[in-house]
């Protein structure tokens, strides 16, 4: 309950702070994800509340965008590029073998919280491909022993 | 103490720069941290009195300054680099791109200064007569854009640069805002002042981190931000950033993403131009070319024609990605071709292997067979050849490429990233993958040409805007220059 409350707080706050811009409702999106890493179900109501729009272009807006998680990501987050560049320089390869070695497929999160997989197209990166990104850390040239390696213990 | 320039490009920094930077501080170097020159097969690279070192581990720092470890040459010797005409790169990679001192002394704010003097229809005229054309895709006259929004009678305007860069291969807007932001900044000015628009956003896509902060500090710094310039011109920038969403780099979706709502495309007209964010009258312009307008302006509209061929006018910063030796960004005017970029630049594949296919222009760009190398990299010559020239992205694939494959993931991509608004993209792109699937396991393989030839057809003619429409280039130049691969005699 506790926790939640502060969640409801921080939340809160964020929305005020947007309220002054122009089209606040992303840009508000954008700061909780970037809080806490994906949107807590409390958002709904308390944007909807505080920007004066509807629960439903809230849930919208959230849905649309694959940057705004629904539940909490793994404590490191690692995220691949699965476009063209980094496919002409060999991604294909190392998809399987990051699955092997993290534990985890693409799009969950380890059963233990301690990673979430992600794909991703274009870090551009292109040029150092096949690119990766963990935790905002931009990688180049990766392959599974690399990415492995950035996993917090 | 010797200076080192060291990049803090975050794709330096993807292959170990911020290790070295710190090895050469301990070892007592002055480490000046600048953009990256684009030569990403020597980062992490380091550069001393013009010589350039690399690439280097942190175990070299010490070796490089004692006895020239690891020592590549001079820049200027360096045909990669010589060989190229930077332009709006000129200044990325030779010093901290957060020193709005070194900006100035090298010609900063010369072209916004310029601007002021004149009257705004004659910055308009200056960005005509350069034959600027957007460099975010389309082409579109910059000049003529810009008119159309100085013409429309509204109190406020905006100034959007798209920096949403989507486009697998592409990576100069990035290098750009990270290595020399203040001059997209002064860009964005030189824009609002033309056109009468106070205020800028640039909408920045999420996977660029390193990009936002820089940004974030340069338009907190600019000096010719917030205040009333001599003219009494006064603009204003807000940073924002996407989430993820390919589509918004698409200019509508864009804005509607910036209103704050879901990136549905709209349909024109009305232009953004007319009617574009909250309503007003927009410029949406690709970040280079809104840098691209503080040079014309200091260096006159001239001296930016000169460059290039045909209807393609300037510099390009070429962009060489994927498969290929030596990876990096190429300035060069336009006309350049193909093959001198990824033979001559490019060094060939990364693999040794023979080039077997080429995608230009993003995921919506034509795959080009090694018999289209000598094509001239200009908008028109690249239309007759059935591609586009996009963003100036080249990625090369080496001959182990299936484009059977790359054409299901043409269609795949667009599924994934439709909008979902208009149903030849939305359902067209999903029918794509399971045709191709069908094609390739030889399930009633001449039937099913059929189908696909139909679904393209729809998809190109009855899309709401080019994500559907352009998404059969890709599939139709694999089609063409490849169909072996769709077709591999299996029949079921
Ligand atoms: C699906 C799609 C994605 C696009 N992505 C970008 C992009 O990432 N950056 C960009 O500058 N233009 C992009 N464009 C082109 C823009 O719609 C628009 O033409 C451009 O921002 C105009 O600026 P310019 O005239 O300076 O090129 C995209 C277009 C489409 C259809
Ligand atoms: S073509 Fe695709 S992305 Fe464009 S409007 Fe239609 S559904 Fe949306
Ligand atoms: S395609 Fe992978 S980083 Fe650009």
């Amino acid at each position: 309950m506790n926790e939640s409350a502060d969640n409801s707080d921080i939340i809160h706050a964020i929305a005020r702070d947007c309220l002054g811009l122009d089209g606040p409702l992303m840009e508000a999106l954008v700061r909780i994800n970037q809080r806490f890493g994906y949107v807590p179900k409390e958002a709904q109501a308390i944007l909807a509340e505080v920007l004066n729009v509807s629960q439903a272009d809230v849930a919208g807006v959230t849905g649309f965008y694959s940057d705004f998680r629904s539940a909490p990501p793994g404590s490191t987050i690692v995220q691949l590029c699965r476009a063209e560049a980094c496919q002409a320089a060999g991604v294909a390869g190392v998809v399987k073998e990051v699955e092997a070695a993290l534990g985890c497929a693409f799009g969950e999160t380890r059963g233990d919280g301690a990673v979430t997989l992600e794909d991703a197209y274009c870090f551009g990166n292109c040029a150092l491909a096949p690119a990766a990104m963990v935790d905002g850390r931009l990688i180049g040239r990766v392959d599974a022993k690399t990415l492995t390696a950035l996993v917090k213990p | 103490m010797t200076t080192v320039l060291i990049a803090k490009d975050s794709g330096a920094k993807s292959v170990g720069a911020d290790a070295v930077a710190a090895a050469f501080e301990a070892v007592g170097a002055d480490v000046i941290r600048t953009g990256s020159r684009g030569l990403y097969w020597l980062e992490p690279m380091a550069e001393i009195d013009g010589v350039v070192y690399g690439p280097l581990t942190p175990e070299d720092a010490a070796g490089v300054l004692a006895d020239g470890r690891k020592r590549i040459g001079p820049l200027a010797d360096i045909p990669e680099f010589a060989q190229q005409t930077r332009m709006l790169f000129k200044r990325v990679g030779a010093m901290d791109p957060t020193d709005i001192d070194a900006y100035r002394a090298s010609g900063g704010e010369a072209g916004l200064n310029a601007a002021l003097a004149l009257p705004p229809d004659a910055v308009i005229q200056a960005i005509a007569d350069s034959g600027l054309r957007g460099r975010g895709g389309a082409g579109f006259p910059t000049g003529i854009k810009w008119r159309t929004v100085a013409d429309t009678p509204e109190q406020q305007k905006y100034i959007v640069c798209n920096a949403d860069e989507g486009d697998s291969g592409t990576f100069a807007d990035r290098m750009l805002m990270e290595g020399d932001p203040y001059l997209l900044l002064e860009g964005m000015a030189i824009a609002g002042y033309a056109v009468g628009a106070s205020k800028g956003f640039i909408y920045l896509r999420s996977e660029y981190p390193d990009a936002a902060e820089t940004l974030t500090n340069a338009i907190a710094n600019a000096p010719f931000l917030d205040n009333e310039l001599d003219s009494g011109f006064r603009f204003s920038i807000e940073l924002r950033m996407g989430a993820g969403a390919y589509i918004c780099g698409e200019e509508t979706a864009l804005l509607e993403s910036l209103e704050g709502k879901r990136g549905l495309s709209r349909a024109k007209p009305p232009l953004p131009a007319h009617a574009g964010a909250f309503g007003q009258p927009t410029v949406v312009n690709n970040v280079l070319t809104l840098a691209a307008a503080p040079i014309i302006l200091a260096e006159g509209a001239a001296a930016h024609h000169a460059f290039g061929t045909g209807r393609s006018r300037g510099t390009m910063p070429f962009q060489l990605a994927g498969n290929i030796k030596q990876g990096g960004l190429v300035e060069a005017p336009f006309g350049i071709t193909l093959r001198q970029l990824i033979e001559g630049f490019g060094g060939g594949t990364r693999s040794g292997r023979p080039v077997r296919a080429v995608q230009v222009g993003g995921p919506l760009g034509a795959y080009f067979p090694e018999s289209l190398l000598d094509t001239p990299m200009d908008y028109e010559a690249f239309a007759a050849a059935g591609g586009m020239l996009g963003h100036g992205g080249v990625v090369v694939f080496d001959d182990t490429v299936d484009l059977a494959t790359q054409a299901r993931f043409a269609f795949a991509f667009c599924a994934h990233e439709s909008c979902g608004k208009c149903t030849p993209c939305r359902i067209g792109a999903q029918r794509g993958v399971e045709v191709v699937d069908k094609i390739t396991a030889g399930d009633n393989v001449d039937a099913n040409f059929t189908v696909l030839d139909d679904l393209l057809e729809v998809m190109r003619d009855g899309s709401l805007c080019a994500l559907g429409g352009l998404t059969p280039t890709p599939v139709e130049s694999a089609l063409k220059w490849f169909r072996q691969d769709f077709d591999k005699g299996a029949r079921q």
